[in-house]
């Protein structure tokens, strides 16, 4: 498959990869996708008391547009706001990837990862 | 016009002379091709054999001049030289084809619409190349009664199943020799023995199999042999047609009635002497190259399992070819691992590397776990892999495999 320079960069030299302390209440964390589907991202936020991400995280089991969209959104939301990040879509992701269509569904994933993500951090609180 | 092919001939002389024969089937320093089961290179040798027959002895071997003649020779002595490797005792029996997915169609389309009076069941496996699973599909449609045989877990038919598949309106089964995605090799003559006794018409897709291993044709009634899967040129390949008993088949061309009938249009010359040069060095280096390739695959699999834990070897390691060393890494995507290793050439079972974005229907029907699916890479080695080769791609591979599985998590 051909991919864009921007996934080639991310994948070679991705952003954000690891983990937090998912016990810790100030970490919000989601496993989204099935290792029986070939993609699994699991994504962790930390918030500061203001609602801040201040922090972003993330492993993935995938293909290589799997892992730079995981990447890419974990940029993303660094320095957002919660409400900020659930606004963020996919397309975001896709476009500035220049996702082929075959490889959309990863950045559904990353955005569905983050979502969750947040949810679980409120769940927290 | 004579005078200007010749001279091209001449410069394509002098570029291959300047190569020397030893490296001349290497690539760049920096890339290793281990996908041996897509593709061979073309054996230089083999090209030297085909070059004359482009520009000077150009004659249409069904030509009744001396140009011809020359032609039908080369042809003729090609045949031979396909019949032999095989064990086949009259050249006639041989067809020439554009390749094994013609080979494929010919002998299953056209022995299901000659002999459709006879019966409508077909059978073969679960783990065909595409181009049979779609012949026998098409088949299906129009009617025919097609049964899918299953394989067990090592990749070998399930011969209880087969024999059990047969009934009274089998007309005719196909079951590859070697497989190309786990190189497990089948019970060719145990079938064989089968179906002749049950009067079943049997044919085998033995591109993978051919001037790899030992491949005797009186097991079988039918052969799909392919040039490029054995160092030949691409575009050419052969069925073998037993004569004895004679079997008939329909056409899927019409035309000059070229070999036999079956097969109409004008051969490619340089493609059919290329592929019988393909087969002549096979059958004279085959035995010293099998002990070599089996040495290559020791050793990298020794090394690979040396250093990576949770890996796994896909299909029989007894019942296989030596060249294809198909390898699960458990928590990592096969995409992402031969991206991660652009200088080594291999494939991937991967549904992110399939157009359907479905995981290998091979490795499913050897109930390979469906995430190990997707972590699966295909190795192929062949006459031109090195130990240097199997170092290097090794060293790049635990390189890959260490760092997806640090990102993984599910490792």
């Amino acid at each position: 498959m051909k991919y864009s320079r921007q996934v080639a960069d991310l994948y070679e030299n991705p952003q954000n990869v690891g983990g937090f302390d998912e016990n810790d209440e100030n970490v919000g964390t989601s496993v989204v996708g099935a290792p029986s589907c070939g993609d699994v991202i699991k994504l962790q936020i930390k918030v500061d008391d203001s609602g801040v991400i201040y922090d972003a995280k993330f492993k993935t089991f995938g293909c290589v547009a799997a892992i730079a969209s995981s990447s890419l959104i974990t940029s993303l939301v660094k320095g957002k706001t919660l409400e900020e990040a659930q606004q963020i879509k996919n397309q975001e992701v896709a476009d500035y990837l220049s996702l082929p269509p075959v490889k959309v569904h990863c950045s559904i994933l990353a955005e569905e990862a983050i979502k969750k993500a947040i949810d679980d951090y409120r769940s927290k609180k | 016009m004579n005078h200007v092919c010749n001279n091209v001939h001449a410069i394509l002389r002098i570029i291959l002379n300047n190569k020397n024969m030893d490296d001349s089937n290497c690539m760049a320093n920096d890339t290793v091709y281990m996908d041996y089961q897509a593709t061979t290179p073309c054996d230089r040798r083999v090209l030297e054999r085909m070059l004359p027959y482009f520009c000077d002895d150009y004659g249409n071997p069904h030509s009744q001049h001396s140009l011809g003649v020359t032609a039908n020779d080369a042809v003729e002595n090609a045949r031979e030289q396909i019949a032999s490797l095989i064990g086949v005792r009259d050249r006639r029996e041989i067809v020439f084809t554009s390749g094994a997915t013609e080979s494929n169609n010919l002998a299953i389309q056209g022995i299901a619409r000659f002999y459709r009076e006879k019966g409508n069941r077909i059978i073969t496996t679960t783990i065909e190349h595409k181009c049979v699973l779609e012949a026998f599909g098409a088949l299906s449609r129009e009617g025919f009664d097609v049964v899918f045989v299953p394989v067990l877990s090592d990749g070998r038919i399930d011969l209880n199943a087969f024999r059990s598949s047969i009934n009274d309106r089998a007309i005719f089964a196909s079951v590859m020799w070697v497989n190309n995605e786990i190189g497990v090799c089948q019970p060719i003559e145990e079938i064989g023995k089968i179906c002749r006794s049950h009067g079943v018409i049997f044919h085998s897709d033995a591109a993978q199999a051919v001037g790899k291993i030992e491949v005797d044709a009186s097991h079988v009634d039918l052969m799909s042999i392919s040039g490029h899967k054995i160092y030949g040129p691409k575009g050419v390949g052969a069925l073998y047609v037993t004569m004895q008993p004679r079997i008939r088949l329909s056409p899927l061309l019409w035309g000059g009635g070229q070999e036999r009938g079956m097969r109409s249009g004008t051969l490619a010359t340089p493609l059919c002497v290329g592929l019988g040069a393909a087969c002549e060095i096979a059958a004279l280096e085959m035995a010293i190259e099998y002990e070599r390739l089996v040495r290559l695959r020791k050793c990298f699999l020794e090394k690979v399992f040396d250093a990576l834990p949770m890996v796994q070897l896909n299909g029989s390691s007894e019942h296989c070819i030596p060249g294809c060393i198909n390898l699960s890494f458990e928590g990592i995507e096969g995409e992402s691992i031969m991206m991660g290793m652009p200088e080594v050439c291999v494939s991937s079972g991967s549904a992110c590397t399939s157009k359907s974005l479905e995981p290998s229907y091979v490795l499913r029907a050897i109930n390979v776990k469906e995430d190990l699916s997707h972590s699966s890479i295909r190795f192929g080695i062949g006459r031109f892999t090195t130990m240097d080769d199997v170092e290097y791609a090794v060293e790049k591979l635990i390189k890959v495999v260490e760092r997806l599985r640090s990102m993984s998590p599910l490792w």
